[in-house]
C-alpha cells in the first residue's frame, strides 16, 4: 500500500486534524509564567500570563474551527447465502452435539483446572497468612509480652512519720516519662517485731480505676520533695484521711486499711509490696486485696495476684475470670 | 394534529454552540467510554423512590454527610496532631490557639462527632418506626448496627486524643469497664491499653485505630449499606397505600391551602 499524495479524498487517510503547534505555545506561556513567578512577578510573569492566554486563544479557535467533515461513504454491500441452507435437523434426530460421558466418574475429571484453581485459592491463602499472621501478631502481642514491674525508691524512712499517711507521687517508669507518674497513699505502721511495718495504698479505685482521693486535709503547705537518684523525684504530701478514702468518680469508699465500705469498688484498693534497703523504702510489685482483718502492721490481708479495676478476686463472682494476662 | 400544527420549538442549534457543547461534553463521554463511571453514578443516583417518601427518610443521607465531615476534617487535623504524651495536649493547644482556622475545624470535628452519633440513633429510629428493618433489609438492619458500634468505637477512641484530664480518666474507666467483661475482658482491657497500664504507646494506638482501622471499617460497612439501598430500593411509609396494596384514591383538589401541614391520609397524584 503506497501513501497516497494529498490529503483529500482518500479513504485510507483518517480524518483527523493536522497538528496544532499552539499548544506549545501555550506550554511556554505556562513555563514563562511559573519562572516568572519565582524570579521576577512584576516584568516576566505577566508577559508569561499574555503569551499564555494568546496561545489559549488560539488553540481554542484551532479547536472550534469549522471543518470539512468526513465524507459519508457508502458501505460496501454483497450478497450473502447464495447456497440453500439446509434444512434443520429435529430435535431428537442426528448425533448429540457433545456425547453423553459414559461414566459418573468422567464427569469429575477436570484434573488440571481443579488443581489450578486450588493451587491459586491456596497460594493466595498462605501469602495473606504470611502477611497476615505477623502484623496481627505485632498488633496484640507486645500488650502482653515482657510486662513487667519497675522497683520504685521513695526515699529514706525518716520522711514517713509513723501513724501517719502521706500522698506519694513518683514515676514507675522513668524511661515511659510522665504517663507512668503513679500515686500510693503510704503509711508507717511502726515497727511489728523489730522490723519496720508500711501499709502502701495504691489509689487506683477498684471499681473503674479512677484516682481516690484522701477524705480530709492534704497539708499541701508540707510537701516535700525528695530526690533519689538519675534525676528523679518523689513528692510527699502529708495527709490526714479521717474519713478513709473515696473516689470521684462514682462515689466508691474505702476505710483507711483500704477496705471498701460504700459504693460501687468490688474489693478493697490494691497495695503495693514494699522493701527497706540501706534504710530507703523501696516500692515493689502491685497486688490485688480481697478484704483486710486488722489495722496497720497487725491487718491480717487477703491477697491476690494484681487484678484489673472491677474485677472481683474472691467470692463467685471471681470465676467469671478464670484466666488473667501477665501484668509483670 | 395540534403536536404537527404547532412550530418546533427549539431553534436549530448553531454549528459554533455543537462545537462548543462537544468540546465541554468531550472530557465526559472520555471518561464515560472508558470507565461506564457516569452511567454508573446516574444508576446509583438517579432512582425510582415511592411517590410518598418523607423528610425522615433523609436521615440517612445526613448521617453520611456527617460522617464525610468528620472524615475530611479528621485528615485535616491529622496534618497537626501529634500522638504522644508529651505533644499531644501541646498540639491540641496549637491547633486551638494559633493555627488560622484550627479552632473551626477542630470544634467542627469535636461536635460533629456528636452530630455523627445523634444523627445515626435519628436514622435508627426512623427505620425502626417506618418497619424498615423487615424483609428484605434485615441485612442492612445488622449492617447498619455495626455501623453503629463501630461510630461509637471512634468515639471511645477519639476522646482520649486531646489528652487532657477528661480524656485520660475518662478513657481508664472506659477501659476497665471493659476489662470487667468475664473471661476476654482482662485481655480485652490489655490489648486497648497496649500493656498493662497506659503507657506512650496507648495514646499511639488509640489514634491508629480512630483514624485508620475503624474509618476503613466504616467505609466498607458504608459501602455495603448503600449497595444493599440501590439493591432493595427505598421503603415507603407505614402509611403508604401503593405499599399496602390499595388503589391510589386521587384525593380532591387542595382547597385549604394547608396541605402540606396537615396529613389526613394517603394523597394521591393529584397535581399531576
Amino acid at each position: 500500500m503506497s501513501e497516497p499524495a494529498g490529503r483529500q479524498g482518500s479513504e485510507q487517510d483518517p480524518h483527523v486534524p493536522p497538528p496544532s503547534l499552539w499548544p506549545v505555545g501555550f506550554a511556554v506561556g505556562i513555563a514563562t509564567l511559573l519562572v516568572g513567578l519565582v524570579v521576577s512577578p512584576k516584568l516576566i510573569a505577566p508577559i508569561g500570563a499574555v503569551i499564555t492566554a494568546v496561545f489559549a486563544f488560539l488553540w481554542v479557535r484551532d479547536v472550534m474551527r469549522e471543518r470539512a467533515s468526513a465524507v459519508d461513504v457508502e458501505p460496501e454491500t454483497r450478497a450473502v447465502g447464495t447456497e440453500p441452507e439446509a434444512a434443520p435437523i429435529p430435535a431428537n434426530e442426528g448425533e448429540a452435539a457433545m456425547p453423553e460421558p459414559e461414566s459418573e466418574e468422567e464427569i469429575d475429571r477436570f484434573p488440571r483446572s481443579k488443581f489450578l484453581e486450588g493451587a491459586t485459592l491456596g497460594l493466595g491463602a498462605a501469602i495473606g497468612g504470611l502477611v497476615t499472621v505477623p502484623a496481627l501478631g505485632f498488633a496484640v502481642a507486645p500488650a502482653f509480652l515482657h510486662q513487667h514491674t519497675h522497683n520504685v525508691d521513695l526515699g529514706p524512712i525518716s520522711d514517713f512519720t509513723e501513724g501517719d499517711f502521706v500522698v506519694a507521687t513518683f514515676l514507675v517508669d522513668p524511661a515511659a516519662g510522665e504517663v507512668s507518674r503513679r500515686t500510693a497513699y503510704v503509711r508507717n505502721n511502726g515497727l511489728l517485731r523489730n522490723l519496720p511495718s508500711f501499709t502502701i495504698l495504691s489509689n487506683r479505685c477498684a471499681h473503674l480505676g479512677c484516682p481516690v482521693q484522701p477524705n480530709g486535709p492534704v497539708f499541701q503547705d508540707k510537701e516535700k520533695i525528695q530526690k533519689t537518684g538519675n534525676g528523679l523525684e518523689v513528692r510527699l504530701i502529708p495527709t490526714l484521711p479521717a474519713g478513709g478514702f473515696g473516689c470521684p468518680c462514682h462515689g466508691g469508699q474505702y476505710d483507711t486499711e483500704g477496705n471498701r465500705i460504700a459504693g460501687p469498688p468490688v474489693r478493697a484498693l490494691d497495695r503495693y509490696e514494699y522493701s527497706i534497703r540501706n534504710g530507703r523504702l523501696w516500692l515493689g510489685k502491685t497486688y490485688s486485696v480481697g478484704k483486710v482483718k486488722g489495722q496497720g502492721a497487725n491487718a491480717q490481708i487477703a491477697k491476690y495476684p494484681l487484678a484489673g479495676p472491677g474485677e472481683h478476686v474472691d467470692g463467685l463472682e471471681s470465676w467469671l475470670y478464670p484466666v488473667d494476662p501477665p501484668h509483670g | 394534529m395540534a403536536i404537527q400544527s404547532a412550530p418546533p420549538r427549539t431553534k436549530k442549534k448553531s454549528a459554533r454552540r455543537k462545537k462548543l457543547e462537544a468540546a465541554i461534553l468531550y472530557p465526559i463521554d472520555w471518561l464515560e467510554e472508558r470507565s461506564g463511571l457516569i452511567g454508573g453514578v446516574r444508576f446509583f443516583l438517579f432512582r425510582k423512590v415511592p411517590g410518598d417518601t418523607n423528610w425522615m427518610q433523609t436521615l440517612g443521607s445526613a448521617t453520611l454527610t456527617a460522617f464525610l465531615v468528620q472524615a475530611l476534617t479528621g485528615v485535616i487535623l491529622a496534618m497537626y496532631y501529634k500522638p504522644d504524651p508529651e505533644n499531644a495536649y501541646k498540639s491540641i493547644q496549637h491547633i486551638t490557639n494559633d493555627l488560622t482556622l484550627g479552632w473551626l475545624v477542630r470544634g467542627m470535628h469535636r461536635w460533629g462527632a456528636s452530630v455523627f452519633i445523634i444523627l445515626m440513633f435519628m436514622h435508627m429510629g426512623r427505620v425502626f418506626l417506618f418497619g424498615a428493618y423487615k424483609y428484605p433489609r434485615e441485612l442492612n438492619w445488622i449492617v447498619g448496627v455495626l455501623l453503629l458500634a463501630l461510630g461509637m468505637l471512634e468515639g471511645f477512641t477519639g476522646y482520649l486524643l486531646p489528652w487532657d484530664q477528661t480524656a485520660y480518666w475518662a478513657t481508664i474507666v472506659g477501659i476497665n469497664l471493659n476489662g470487667t467483661a468475664p473471661i476476654a475482658g482482662p485481655f480485652l482491657s490489655q490489648f486497648l491499653r497496649g500493656g498493662a497500664e497506659i503507657g506512650p504507646d496507648t495514646i499511639a494506638r488509640f489514634y491508629s485505630l480512630h483514624m485508620l482501622l475503624i474509618p476503613g471499617g466504616i467505609m466498607a460497612l458504608i459501602g455495603f449499606h448503600l449497595y444493599l439501598v440501590v439493591r432493595l430500593g427505598v421503603t415507603s411509609p407505614p402509611w403508604s397505600a401503593d405499599a399496602a396494596g390499595r388503589e391510589r384514591v386521587d384525593a380532591p383538589p387542595a382547597t385549604n391551602g394547608r396541605n402540606g401541614l396537615v396529613r389526613p391520609g394517603p394523597r394521591g397524584r393529584n397535581g399531576e
